[in-house]
């Protein structure tokens, strides 16, 4: 047991002496680019380039990154460049009254280098991410258990590689234990416990209350350990494990950043591992498995069939016309720039967004049928979708379409959409409605569809479904859409509507808003006073 | 296997892969100009600065997922305490506090009707709630069981239908009134973590960890498109207002803008300053600016034109894992690992 405490100690001491200032190379980007006198422009595109395009590495399993991962790989990177010789920020030992600080850096500095090499603007969002990286554990202010980067003159030190998260670390109380417990040990007033650690440890010391002894005689073996190191080291040493022990048990009301997603979970690397131990214990007893840990479906690879359906599925997709991307470019675009004016994050809303001003009547005139807006009467212009989405815009077509006779078409419409939405056991019954009232000899609503889709749904008839008119359907459709709906739009009441609205809207409306307003300010003061009532007596 | 079966296995897989050559060439050759480029002379948006209007309070754990009614007011949500609340959102008021059987509970949907609410998770299946009951009370309706993996979404095509997607690498169309599954989407090679469905209610697009996207016909049950490019799991997916285009959301930080009618990727939005995945997403009701949720705590809203970052919304102390536009555009509604919800306009 103490050969082993000693190796994981040794490893320690290793990871230690590789000086803040010569990182390891963790990552393996595609091109790492040379060392060279324009060095702070290849450390910008390393960054970048790592940053933005994560399949380099070849070592790594890709079905096994989970998302943790992904994120930390980029922080490394940072945490690499950042400790670097000659590009990174100054790290030193600072002379403080009576002894020295070693191996700190500010907290301006990293802001600075993370706004230079990351190209950030704002000292916020340099402070956003500086935090972000604090939170996961690779740099910590040494006097703070909380874990954020502030932009002032205050001391953080980097974490060694050791206890980086990417290792996976996920530590166990009894870890956790002897950490509290070889604290209390050193008559240190730097190491005091916070009183939430107090509470952890008295906490522990119940739970653990069986094997408490072997606890503390591991927490005894650490102290002598630690006590053979130079001092300067152990004050090194013991920052960056009391930052270890701040990501995986942080201070009640931060966040631990080392939780994962549960739907997530099951994918982790090795979920059946042995959990290693910060100090080296080999866990005794049962591995308490999560509800998480279920066997992963593991989807087998390809077979023949899967192959040969894939080929099928190219072939289709190879001979599929596709249109030029100027061509859908240009449609987004267009349906951007039209419907921009509609888009309250872009456009504020007429009279008010209720929203910030606490006043709905933009929702009451919406809901109002007689007194549609321009802006919404536009909108029926746009397309027959918009129109028929609106049920005071479907009204009005439905009217122009009975002035006109040919209103079976919009009911035919209107009756599959609801088709498709009934329950089950009504869809046989309910299609043969539809067919006896719109397309059976002699219906009373007779629609004219083309032979071919009039034998295809009789057909479909035969085992009526959800979507028996599907075919039916789109051609209305069509035939709206070419014929009577672009009529309704040059249609006298459409043009009233829109244009004449502009008349009425500057006269009435005025007068009606005031009206409203005072009607609803009477109202408002009322139920005030009903609110508060109700309040006093509950 | 055999040497002659694996023989054939190799010329099979040549196959697919000159098809694939063959595809890359033949979107290359439609690459006539970029999507930035085309919108190169459009005006910019500006800096868009959305303010938390209300605070919804109530959630003892995380939130996982919300999704707000069509009536665009009444929103529902759902967290680990256990619970599924329907809120109004104006009032900030609890409508109704809906306990659940099993409290690890990863989607919520609200029903086009306002009638029905339904949820899932961990236990594998999609429990619909009748928010509309004759005594007034909320009670299972039905449950959904036949999914292998954990409930990841759900969306209601009406009060009879919904489509679930699974962590079992399926997506299910199922019949509500009897609790048969009418339709299977399998196709996926990794969970399906996310599903939206078109404007029309005849396509539904699915995100999955196998890194693609696929575009699926509801009435036929094939799948109709593919659309990869991501580098790790897609979380969140949604449609472009007008149906014609697909926006995903990434583990690899970056949310990507796929056309259906040019079958490719017109864009990806992402930023070197931006480490951390993306949870969710949703675009404004114009498709011009599209709201993503990340795992720093932060929104980021971008210009789905350009490219560009208008905006942040940072206002939650810990990841955010869902959001929402309300569909009259006014509001967007974000869920937190915080446990709170946040209504910013």
């Amino acid at each position: 047991m103490a050969e082993a405490l000693q190796q994981q100690q040794q490893q320690l001491e290793e990871d230690e002496e590789q000086p803040q200032q010569q990182p390891q190379q963790q990552s393996s980007t595609e091109e790492t680019p040379e060392p060279d006198d324009g060095a702070k422009e290849n450390i910008k595109t390393t960054l970048s380039r790592s940053l933005l395009s994560m399949r380099s590495m070849s070592c790594v399993e890709s079905e096994d990154d989970s998302p943790n991962m992904i994120v930390y790989r980029k922080i490394e990177d940072i945490v690499t460049c950042i400790q670097d010789e000659t590009e990174g920020v100054p790290i030193r030992t600072v002379k403080s009254f009576m002894t020295k600080i070693p191996s700190v850096v500010t907290g301006t500095d990293i802001v600075q280098w993370l706004m230079k090499n990351l190209s950030i603007e704002d000292p916020v969002e340099a402070m956003h991410i500086g935090t972000l990286i604090a939170a996961q554990g690779y740099f910590f202010p040494i006097s703070d258990h909380v874990l954020s980067l502030k932009d002032d003159g205050a001391f953080y030190r980097f974490q060694a590689p050791y206890f980086w998260p990417s290792n996976c670390w996920e530590p166990e109380n009894t870890d956790y234990a002897i950490y509290l417990c070889k604290r209390t040990m050193q008559n240190k007033t730097r190491l005091e416990l916070a009183d939430y650690e107090a509470e952890n440890l008295a906490r522990l010391q119940r739970a653990f209350a069986r094997k408490w002894e072997f606890i503390y005689m591991q927490a005894e073996a650490q102290v002598k350990i630690d006590r053979k190191k130079d001092k300067t080291e152990r004050k090194i040493l013991d920052s960056q494990e009391r930052a270890f022990w701040d990501v995986h048990r942080p201070v009640p009301g931060c966040v631990n950043t080392t939780e994962m997603d549960i739907r997530k979970c099951r994918r982790m690397k090795n979920p059946h591992r042995v959990k290693k131990s910060v100090y080296g214990l080999v866990e005794e007893g049962t591995q308490s498995q999560s509800p998480t840990h279920t066997p992963s479906h593991l989807c087998r690879k390809g077979t023949k069939e899967d192959v040969e359906k894939e080929i099928l599925f190219l072939n289709t997709q190879l001979d599929r016309h596709c249109l030029k991307m100027s061509k859908v470019a240009e449609s987004l675009i267009s349906y951007t720039e039209q419907y921009m004016e509609y888009d309250p994050f872009i456009t504020a809303p007429e009279p008010s967004n209720p929203w910030t001003s606490d006043d709905p009547s933009l929702w009451d005139l919406e809901n109002s049928i007689r007194e549609p807006s321009q802006q919404r009467v536009k909108k029926w212009g746009f397309s027959l979708e918009e129109a028929l989405k609106d049920p005071v815009g479907q009204d009005l077509f439905l009217k122009f379409l009975e002035s006109e006779f040919s209103s079976e078409n919009l009911r035919f419409w209107l009756a599959v959409q609801d088709l498709k939405r009934i329950p089950q056991q009504e869809v046989a019954q309910r299609a043969q409605d539809i067919w006896a009232e719109f397309l059976a000899e002699g219906a009373p609503s007779s629609i004219n569809l083309d032979s071919h889709s009039y034998e295809r749904t009789s057909q479909n008839l035969k085992d009526p479904g959800r979507y028996s008119y599907e075919d039916a359907q789109d051609h209305i459709y069509k035939l709206m859409k070419s014929d009577s709906y672009t009529r309704f739009l040059r249609s006298n009441v459409y043009q009233d509507l829109l244009m004449a609205k502009k008349k009425q809207f500057e006269t009435e409306q005025g007068r009606r808003t005031s009206l409203e307003k005072f009607t609803r300010s009477v109202g408002k003061s009322l139920t005030g006073k009903r609110l508060t009532g109700l309040m006093q007596s509950s | 296997m055999t040497t002659i079966a694996m023989g054939e296995m190799e010329q099979l897989r040549k196959e697919a892969d000159n098809l694939k050559d063959q595809i890359t060439a033949a979107r290359k050759a439609m690459q006539d100009t970029t999507l930035q480029e085309a919108a190169a002379s459009i005006n910019v948006v500006g800096r868009v600065q959305l303010k938390t209007r209300k605070t919804l309070r109530g959630h003892l754990a995380k939130i996982y997922a919300m999704h707000w009614s069509t009536d665009s007011k009444l929103c529902v949500s759902a967290s680990q305490d256990g619970k599924l609340i329907v809120w109004d959102s104006i009032t900030t008021n609890k409508v109704n506090a809906i306990p659940l059987k099993s409290s690890w509970v990863m989607t919520c949907a609200y029903a086009p009707s306002g009638n029905l609410v339904a949820c899932g998770g961990l236990d594998n299946m999609c429990s619909i709630y009748n928010l509309k009951g004759k005594d007034g009370n909320v009670k299972v309706m039905r449950e959904l069981a036949a999914h292998t993996g954990y409930l990841s979404c759900c969306r209601f095509l009406s009060d009879s239908e919904i489509i679930t997607s699974s962590g079992d690498c399926t997506c299910v169309l199922w019949d509500i009134e009897t609790g048969t599954q009418k339709t299977i989407f399998a196709g996926h090679q990794g969970d399906c973590m996310s599903l939206a469905v078109s404007p029309d209610f005849k396509f539904f697009i699915s995100g999955a960890c196998d890194f693609t996207a696929k575009l699926w016909d509801i009435r036929e049950g094939t799948c109709r498109q593919t659309f990869g490019g991501h580098e790790s799991d897609i979380n969140a997916i949604g449609f472009f207002p007008n149906g014609n285009a697909v926006i995903t959301g990434s583990d690899d930080a970056s949310c990507k803008l796929y056309d259906l009618r040019a079958d490719q990727e017109l864009i990806t939005y992402q930023d070197s300053s931006i480490m951390c995945g993306v949870t969710s997403l949703a675009p404004s009701l114009s498709g011009r600016l599209l709201l993503a949720g990340y795992d720093d705590f932060n929104v980021n809203i971008w210009d789905t034109l350009k490219a560009e970052r208008v905006g942040v919304l940072a206002g939650h102390d810990n990841r955010v894992s869902c959001i929402g536009v309300s569909s009259d555009g006014m509001a967007c509604c974000t869920g937190s690992w915080d446990s709170f919800l946040k209504i910013w306009n």
